[in-house]
């Protein structure tokens, strides 16, 4: 399928919404790679987080909500850390993921997770907390 | 009878590991003439060149052989030795046993040191009858003459003139400027071309020592380094004419009008008759520019067709203009797509290098869209950006980031006209989706191709281009502004695609050469060349016709033939042709080579 890009298309309100959110420019990417080639979570995701940041620029923002990728990220950091351009993408994934509870409500329903299995969940709010602080 | 000194070289083990040099010193002693042999490990060392020196001065040699690596390597070094040592530079020769025996023979020793008691044996023979001579020299005519007024024309002809020397430029388009003068903001802060032109047109207008000739051409060329005839033909000439800013003549009649189609005629109605100019010149610099592939060689980007199609100049002007709009109906275009590499880096179907300007001058255009259109979207289709030079890569990072142009990574595949719109087709490898754009406007970053007419010019001028007609260069590394021929010096995107710094820089560097060459009170010329015997020649012409770089000529009244001194390489092609034996080689005689071929046979 040919996807039709227009301005309408990549400046969309989702786009415009992901770059509030994160407070980063996405045309400052230029697909180097790097933060995929360091991504500690990215042997599990299904788009690389480059690949994240490449669709948005696109204006596809739809296949990235679709995407397990944001809900792999572990928040780590590690991208920002590296990135040659300082976008800061651990933020550009908090804001998809933001945007992903808010168009779709909360499809985690927590009371019906059981507590041992809750027990191992990944440390992601705990680490966003923390960046409240660190910002 | 000649005291000839033989010095065999062992060049480490490169000779002396195949060939018994004692043995080679041992027979060679024997040979009638030979008044001294030696051998030592490496004779181009300090202590191998005072070994020759020591020996003319004990054994009074007056001709010398070094047996070694080929005369290409080290003739100069042995003969400046023998030289130093009071023997005549053309009496010192080399026999190669390097190249031509060790190195090939190596399986075998022995037939290798017969052959190099030989070979050595041929050179004693030359060396035998072998002439003292000394170089030639001649005068040089300290004019220069440019080919081209763009920027690199421009450039290198006010540094020469600047120097003292008189100047001669020839622009065959009724103004100076070149292609800059199609320019709007320049990278990589957007100074208005025209501005920086008229400056520098002013300047050679007014400088003392350049004389201008525009609708001009040089139609023939003779003579050699410091002593060339040019012709120059002059259609008409506009004395004093102004420069016109770019897109002045696009504002009356739309785009598409190119400058070429101006009727010079219609300027200048009181001097249409050719006229044809010889100047006296010592060295020519060739800045002709560049032209960009036609959209017509691009049959899947439209063929030239759609008006909304456009190349770099055009867009260019558009913005030189002030608004854009499209050609079509000059609306102004929200969505803009540019498409890099149109006909470059396409080995299949047009050309395979890479043209160098387009990635800057798009990232250029791009911003100054976003600068007058600020609503509107820019796209570029690239494969690589290539932004080497100082500041560039910034430049191109700031589109992006402050201009939100849209970099997609794929080449376009098509483009062609559907309802009043432009469509592209083409790809994001970035993402792995094949994309499609709608636009209003596309602007084609055409290949850089040499400037028309190139190759004629080159044919005339006796210089070698590229298999693409741009002027080949003396050496890739280290001689990039001399052409092969000697003289005859390149500027600009002439020689390859350039942008404007680049360019000036080798037009310095042209024109510094040039000047290298003026700083000389006269040069100096190989004397090993062809002559005639004036007794023997019968004035057949037959060698005028043989010889490949046209230093043969007919005496202006005597029915013979001369040789001109500075275009001779020396090759004797003549000698073969003249059935006279009227025409020898100085120190290849026939009868030299006769004797030569005795210790073989
Ligand atoms: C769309 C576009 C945008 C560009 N933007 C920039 C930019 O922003 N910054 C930058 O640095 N560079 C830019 N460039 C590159 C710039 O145009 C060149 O670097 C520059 O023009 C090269 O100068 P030149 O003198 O070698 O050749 P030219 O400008 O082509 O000049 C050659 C001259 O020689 C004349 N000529 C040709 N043949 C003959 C002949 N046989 N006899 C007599 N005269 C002859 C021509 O008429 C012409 O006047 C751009 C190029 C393009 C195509
Ligand atoms: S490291 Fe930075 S610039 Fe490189 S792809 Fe990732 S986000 Fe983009
Ligand atoms: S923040 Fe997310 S995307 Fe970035 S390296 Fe960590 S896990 Fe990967
Ligand atoms: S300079 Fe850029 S656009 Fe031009 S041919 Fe080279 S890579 Fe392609």
């Amino acid at each position: 399928m040919r996807v039709k890009l227009s301005a309408m298309r990549v400046r969309n309100d989702l786009v415009r919404r992901i770059e509030e959110l994160s407070g980063q420019d996405l045309l400052a990417c230029y697909q180097c790679g790097k933060c995929s080639a360091g991504c500690p979570a990215a042997f599990a995701m299904d788009l690389l987080p480059s690949q994240v940041i490449r669709l948005v620029q696109l204006g596809l923002v739809e296949e990235v909500l679709n995407a397990k990728t944001p809900w792999f990220c572990a928040a780590c950091q590690t991208c920002y850390a590296r990135c040659p351009k300082g976008v800061d993408l651990s933020r550009i994934m908090e804001a998809i993921r933001e945007i992903a509870l808010q168009e779709r409500g909360d499809y985690l329903v927590i009371e019906e997770i059981p507590a041992e299995e809750l027990a191992e969940f990944p440390q992601l709010a705990f680490i966003g907390g923390f960046r409240k602080y660190t910002a | 009878m000649r005291k000839i000194g033989i010095f065999v070289c062992h060049c480490g083990l490169n000779i002396a590991g195949t060939i018994d040099v004692q043995r080679v010193v041992e027979e060679i002693k024997k040979y009638p003439g030979v008044a001294f042999a030696a051998d030592y490990k490496y004779m181009c060392s300090d202590p191998g060149q005072a070994l020759i020196r020591q020996a003319i001065a004990d054994y009074g040699l007056d001709g010398i052989v070094v047996a070694a690596c080929s005369p290409a390597m080290h003739e100069v070094t042995f003969r400046k030795a023998a030289r130093a040592a009071g023997v005549n530079p053309y009496l010192t020769e080399i026999a190669n046993i390097r190249e031509q025996i060790s190195w090939v023979h190596q399986t075998q020793p022995e037939e290798a040191t017969r052959k190099a008691i030989e070979t050595i044996a041929t050179i004693v023979e030359k060396v035998r009858y072998d002439e003292a001579l000394v170089p030639f020299s001649l005068p040089v005519v300290k004019r220069a003459l440019v080919i081209g007024g763009g920027i690199a024309g421009m450039t290198t002809a006010l540094h020469i003139a600047d120097a003292g020397y008189p100047v001669v430029l020839v622009e065959r388009e009724a103004q100076l400027g070149g292609k800059m003068r199609q320019l709007s903001g320049l990278y990589l802060n957007f100074d208005a071309a025209p501005d920086l032109l008229e400056t520098k047109i002013a300047a050679v207008m007014q400088h003392p020592n350049i004389q201008v000739l525009t609708n001009a051409e040089v139609v023939e060329l003779g003579g050699y380094v410091g002593n060339f005839t040019v012709k120059i033909s002059s259609r008409f000439q506009v004395p004093g004419y102004k420069l016109q800013v770019p897109g002045s003549e696009i504002a009356q009649s739309g785009i598409n009008p190119q400058p070429e189609t101006l009727q010079p005629e219609t300027l200048q109605p009181e001097t249409p008759q050719p006229e044809t100019f010889t100047f006296d010149i010592g060295a020519i610099v060739v800045a002709t520019g560049f032209d960009l592939l036609p959209k017509s060689e691009l049959g899947e980007y439209g063929g030239g067709r759609p008006p909304d199609v456009i190349d770099g100049l055009q867009f260019e002007r558009m913005l030189a203009e002030g608004e854009i709009r499209r050609p079509s109906d000059g609306a102004v275009p929200k969505e803009v797509v540019w498409v890099q590499c149109a006909g470059s880096r396409d080995p299949e179907l047009h050309m395979p290098y890479c043209s160098k300007i387009c990635c800057m001058y798009v990232a250029k255009q791009a911003m100054a869209y976003k600068q007058r259109v600020p609503d509107g979207q820019a796209y570029v289709f690239y494969i690589d950006i290539r932004s080497q030079g100082k500041g560039y890569e910034e430049f191109v990072q700031r589109a992006m980031t402050e201009y939100d142009v849209l970099y997609l990574r794929g080449k376009v595949a098509r483009v062609f006209e559907e309802d009043g719109r432009v469509v592209v087709y083409g790809v994001d490898t970035l993402s792995g989706k094949a994309v499609e754009v709608q636009a209003d406007l596309v602007v084609l970053a055409t290949a850089v191709v040499p400037s028309a007419g190139a190759r004629d010019l080159a044919q005339r001028l006796r210089v070698s281009t590229d298999e693409y007609g741009f002027f080949s260069e003396a050496h890739p590394k280290l001689r990039p502004v001399e052409s092969l021929t000697a003289g005859i010096f390149l500027a600009g995107a002439a020689q390859f695609p350039k942008d404007i710094p680049e360019t000036v820089a080798q037009a310095s560097g042209a024109a510094a050469k040039v000047l290298g060459l003026f700083a000389q009170r006269e040069m100096v010329q190989e004397p090993t060349i062809a002559f005639v015997d004036e007794e023997l020649c019968a004035g057949c012409g037959l060698c005028v016709a043989a010889c490949p770089y046209e230093a043969r000529v007919m005496h202006p009244w005597k029915p013979i033939a001369v040789v001109q001194t500075a275009l001779c390489q020396g090759c004797g092609a003549c000698v073969v042709a003249c059935p006279n034996k009227a025409s020898s080689l100085r120190n290849l005689s026939t009868e030299q080579l006769l004797t030569m071929m005795e210790p073989v046979l």
